[in-house]
């Protein structure tokens, strides 16, 4: 169980995030919907300490981490229970696309380098990918880096990954096949948080879907509640400008 | 004016051939130390280690704000006077120290600026797989900044090439002091140091091939 409570932070005097409470329980499938510079995706990094909250906790399971006084220790044990999906790929250019599987698997998690690329073929496989394994990123298409990218993520096995708007930079021809990688991923029972924006991929795939508004969490159900049947305004309205 | 003599030119050129070793040993040498220095400067102005960081900001500063033959004569002449145990400091040893800390504090600059270079999705994504700050540096981001600073290290190579000259003034007896010798033996100076000239020249051409070939291999992920 992920337990995050009172997750605040503030830009200035701009407050982007305020006050989150959010659980999410283990295989939950959750999609962050709601308007541009809401603060859904300063929330997943916030979630990982990419921006630092100014207050609130972060529980994973029995691990505690107060935002305050997070330790550098603290913050590398938290990064370790999350996987981190990008925008724009975010790819490590000077690695081929197995070499970006392999990364963190030999420097963060001290696997031999024979048991990372075994992992990393088997994933390349997965994603439709082998045949780039020797590719370098600038040699790969928009989805390709993407699918390397989530890849890269699927094999940190986190109790937790983040997309942060993973289609939004694709070209509209290569977002179906990223969103195929990442429904596999959900049929891992794998926990996903999901800042997204395709909605009708929210609907399908969300155990639960979040709408947020101003820093807050304005209204949150299953996906048929949200998207049929929504009790607050703005997300009527957010539903129509988008759909 | 007089013809040139150009048998005496000839004979020259193998004489002072046989200090290119020692020359080539000294940059190379100075280039590896200094390389290793810088690095460590650079990493240091970018994550600003409290106090250190003073430190660091005062060495650049000085190593680049004096000139390196001033540098030479205070390692050479000077620092023995000062501290016992330097009495025994050889020309050539001063040579390679005053050529490394001179260049590392330029070269660290350069390198500085490359390592804020290195996009930010680069930083990101090595802190959100759990890197710690020195696994990033050294596997993600150092060698990115070397693509960015390769043309202009290859530069302070080449200035240090020609620095080492310097250290004739230091009574070693390199390529420029094997010249000068030579020169007081036969009085034909144009020839003597005209020789040298293109043999430095030649040296440092040739370094070109060398820079390519680096270019190549630090561009080979950026190869479409």
């Amino acid at each position: 169980m992920i337990r995050i409570k009172g997750l605040t932070k503030r830009f200035g005097d701009n407050t982007v995030l305020n006050n989150i409470d959010l659980e999410i329980e283990r295989g939950e499938r959750i999609c962050v919907i709601g308007p541009s510079g809401t603060g859904k995706s300063t929330l997943l990094r916030c979630i990982n300490f990419l921006d630092r909250p100014d207050s609130g906790t972060i529980e994973f399971g029995d691990f505690k981490v107060e935002a305050a006084k997070a330790t550098r220790r603290q913050i590398l044990a938290l990064r370790r229970c999350t996987a981190f999906v990008f925008q724009n790929y975010s790819l490590f250019t000077n690695r081929t696309a197995r070499q970006n599987i392999t990364e963190a698997l030999v420097t963060v998690h001290r696997q031999s380098s024979d048991e990372a690329n075994r992992r990393a073929d088997a994933i390349l496989r997965e994603t439709g990918l082998l045949d780039k394994a020797e590719s370098y990123p600038a040699a790969l298409s928009g989805g390709q880096q993407q699918r390397v990218g989530i890849g890269r993520a699927m094999a940190l096995d986190a109790d937790l990954m983040l997309f942060d708007e993973p289609t939004s930079a694709l070209d509209p021809e290569w977002v179906g096949e990223v969103l195929d990688l990442m429904r596999r991923v959900a049929e891992s029972r794998q926990t996903m948080l999901i800042v997204t924006h395709e909605m009708q991929f929210a609907r399908e795939i969300a155990h639960r879907v979040i709408f947020m508004d101003g820093g807050r969490i304005v209204e949150q159900g299953p996906p048929g509640a949200i998207f049929g049947a929504p009790q607050d305004p703005r997300i009527r309205d957010f539903l129509r400008r988008v759909s | 004016m007089r013809a040139l003599d150009l048998q005496y030119m000839l004979g020259l050129v193998p004489v002072i051939l046989s200090y290119v070793p020692l020359t080539l040993a000294m940059a190379g040498i100075a280039m590896v130390l200094a390389l290793i220095i810088a690095s460590l400067l650079a990493v240091e102005r970018v994550v600003r280690i409290p106090v250190l960081d003073g430190l660091v900001a005062i060495f650049i500063s000085f190593f680049r704000g004096t000139p390196l033959l001033v540098q030479l004569f205070l390692f050479y002449y000077g620092l023995p006077q000062i501290v016992s145990f330097l009495t025994q400091i050889n020309g050539v040893t001063a040579a390679i120290m005053g050529l490394t800390l001179h260049f590392s504090a330029y070269m660290a600059e350069s390198i500085r600026a490359a390592i804020i270079g290195v996009d930010r999705s680069q930083w990101e994504a090595s802190q959100a797989v759990g890197m710690t700050q020195s696994q990033m540096m050294r596997r993600i981001i150092l060698p990115q900044a070397a693509r960015i600073a390769a043309p202009t290290l290859v530069n302070y190579f080449i200035d240090m090439i020609k620095g080492t000259s310097l250290a004739f003034t230091l009574g070693v007896t390199e390529m420029m002091g094997a010249t000068q010798k030579e020169a007081a033996g036969s009085f034909l100076y144009f020839e003597a140091f005209l020789v040298v000239a293109i043999l430095y020249w030649i040296i440092v051409e040739s370094l070109s091939f060398g820079q390519r070939w680096l270019e190549v291999h630090l561009n080979k992920a950026h190869a479409r």
